[in-house]
């Protein structure tokens, strides 16, 4: 009940923001945090640590500017023909990398997330360094032009709010419960005559299929598709958010998106633009020293401790 | 030219030999991530860092030092191996009984920020390193020129990769190692310093890497992005050796270096990526790795 509240106020937070912040950079909030509640599907509720969900949200990005640029197709049809071309790429990579546990998965997402930059450093259809640009964003039904930075806005919170609802609605659903238990105990899950496989496989799915529903969607926002988007270092990133947010918690990583994106925001203006990756690396290194609950993990600790 | 089946025998040969080196790096690479997993069960993502940073080490000491390649072959090692050694003390350990996938985080994250600060330092694009006097020049073979410094690299990988194969499976210190892989809590009862073996271990593997830096200098551009590049081919070249055995992972290396050669040379537009292809079909037919034992 508690979290319904929190996140009707979060609600209302986010249809007034656009009123006070710029409605691009929240868009990129919102592509961020989708990007991210999605990862965490997979490492907070299945215990697997992907290291190449980029793949999956530059796919997204890539299909949808794609169909954009060369067809007539409507934004909605782009995007939803993106996230299944991402879904599609998660069922494959998710068969082979649920062969393999742990740190081994994690070497095998990234080295299958490598490749794909690879395919798409050298495939005739993405203008390889230069990527996709002036994706034209059309009108959404072939009714609402997107192109205004506020109509936008409030289509990307249409998607990010379907796309939580739905991780949402996995995380408490039995194959949610079922994944919670192979997190827990593995082969406990197993004796229980469950498939894990099958279910780590499925979650993989879902993982993949709305990362690239979180890129389709960048695209959009961004008018802009590129290689950036499948770089070792966004796989990173949607880790990095999830962690300093809370890994397993609902609402980690949408704190850890916004973050991270602000922080990137705020030193990109500056001269410390140069020394990123460098702080990035720091957040990283001392979240996982000290603060491996996250923003949201630490919370639930203080209001158990002091309420 | 000499063809034969129109194959071009002094490309082909020239791609196997640039194979043969790449391989003798993955070699070294994944054999220091070997060392390290076998007894800390972690994966080093800064492997790929420590490397660069000792190809850089060795560039500045040349620079600002006179140190030459010989001494640097010697001191870079040993400096890296020592950086190894703090990182390990100081900010893995407190994390060793946490979930493994943290100290994966806690190396990628020191690897973001060496990398970070490198490139700050020089830029991105790459710096270059003399080869040393004495490896100047080439052999003529009959079916391709060899510079002594590419013969150089490959002799000295097999070389030191043998004798830390040898180090682990014959001597005593090799004995420690194998027992802490096998069951550290019994040895730590024996009265064997445990931890301060975990710390040797993993500076040691981290000095591989620095010592592949140094050989890497002269061959390839110093950059900071040198070593991610590497590292995540090392990543799949794990994968398909498994890491149930040191002979393993030299093999794979070397071996999917000059799959990587050949490739280059039938169809180059895969070389980049054959080894990924090749993860794929290994975790297809025999998920455990070539090597590995674990189901």
């Amino acid at each position: 009940m508690n979290n319904m509240k929190l996140n009707l106020f979060l609600l209302a937070l986010a249809l007034l923001a656009p009123t006070v912040l710029y409605p691009v950079f929240l868009a990129k909030v919102l592509c961020f945090a989708l990007f991210a509640c999605a990862f965490n599907l997979l490492l907070g509720f299945a215990g697997l640590l992907s290291f190449g969900h980029a793949a999956f949200l530059g796919t997204g990005g890539y299909v949808t500017g794609y169909l954009m640029i060369n067809s007539g197709l409507t934004p909605e049809i782009a995007i939803i023909l993106g996230t299944l071309a991402g879904g599609l790429l998660g069922a494959i990579f998710g068969k082979l990398a649920v062969k393999r546990e742990g740190i081994y998965f994690a070497m095998v997402t990234l080295a299958l997330a490598q490749l794909v930059f690879f395919f798409y450093l050298q495939a005739p259809f993405t203008n390889g360094e230069d990527g996709l640009q002036g994706v034209p964003r059309g009108a959404l039904f072939g009714l609402i032009d997107l192109s205004n930075n506020m109509v936008m806005y409030y289509f990307v919170l249409t998607i990010f709010v379907a796309g939580y609802w739905l991780i949402n609605r996995t995380v408490h659903s039995p194959f949610g419960q079922v994944l919670k238990a192979i997190r827990e105990n593995e082969d406990r899950a197993t004796s229980l005559g469950y498939d894990v496989n099958q279910y780590k496989w499925l979650a993989f799915v879902i993982s993949a299929a709305l990362a690239a529903l979180a890129g389709s969607t960048k695209t959009l926002v961004f008018e802009l598709a590129s290689l950036t988007d499948v770089h070792w270092h966004m796989s990173g990133e949607v880790i990095l958010m999830t962690l300093v947010g809370g890994v397993g918690t609902i609402f980690g990583p949408l704190l850890g998106a916004g973050f991270i994106v602000t922080m990137q925001n705020y030193l990109s203006g500056g001269e410390m633009g140069n020394y990123i990756h460098i702080i990035m690396g720091a957040v990283f290194v001392i979240c996982v020293l000290s603060f491996r609950s996250g923003i949201v993990g630490q919370l639930m600790k203080f209001k158990r401790n002091n309420f | 030219m000499a063809t034969l089946f129109d194959i071009n025998l002094f490309a082909l040969f020239g791609q196997l030999l640039v194979g043969l080196i790449n391989g003798s790096f993955y070699a070294l690479l994944s054999l220091g991530l070997a060392i390290i997993f076998g007894l800390l069960k972690i994966i080093n993502f800064a492997q790929g860092a420590m490397y660069m940073l000792g190809a850089f080490i060795a560039l500045l000491a040349l620079k600002y030092m006179g140190i030459n390649y010989w001494f640097a072959l010697i001191l870079v090692p040993l400096t890296v191996g020592l950086i190894g050694i703090l990182m390990e003390r100081f900010l893995i350990r407190p994390i060793a009984n946490e979930d493994h996938l943290y100290s994966l985080l806690l190396t990628f994250g020191l690897a973001l920020i060496i990398q970070g600060v490198f490139t700050h330092a020089f830029g991105s694009s790459g710096l270059s390193y003399p080869v040393p006097e004495a490896l100047k020049g080439g052999t003529k073979l009959p079916f391709m020129y060899l510079p002594n410094y590419r013969a150089w690299i490959i002799i000295v990988s097999v070389f030191v990769c043998a004798g830390t194969w040898w180090m682990i499976e014959k001597t005593k210190l090799g004995a420690y190692l194998r027992a802490g892989t096998e069951n550290p809590q019994l040895m730590q009862a024996f009265g064997i310093n445990v931890p301060l073996i975990v710390t040797l271990t993993f500076g040691f593997g981290v000095a591989l890497a620095g010592f592949a830096g140094v050989m890497a200098a002269p061959i390839y551009s110093v950059s900071p992005d040198m070593g991610s590049n590497i590292l995540i081919a090392v990543f799949a070249i794990v994968v398909i050796g498994g890491m149930g055995s040191i002979g393993g992972a030299i093999i794979t290396g070397l071996g999917m270096g000059v799959v990587e050669g050949l490739t280059k040379y039938f169809y180059p537009e895969a070389s980049n990526t054959v080894i990924f292809l090749v993860m794929v079909i290994v975790l297809l037919l025999k998920p455990a790795g070539l090597f590995g034992k674990e189901a």
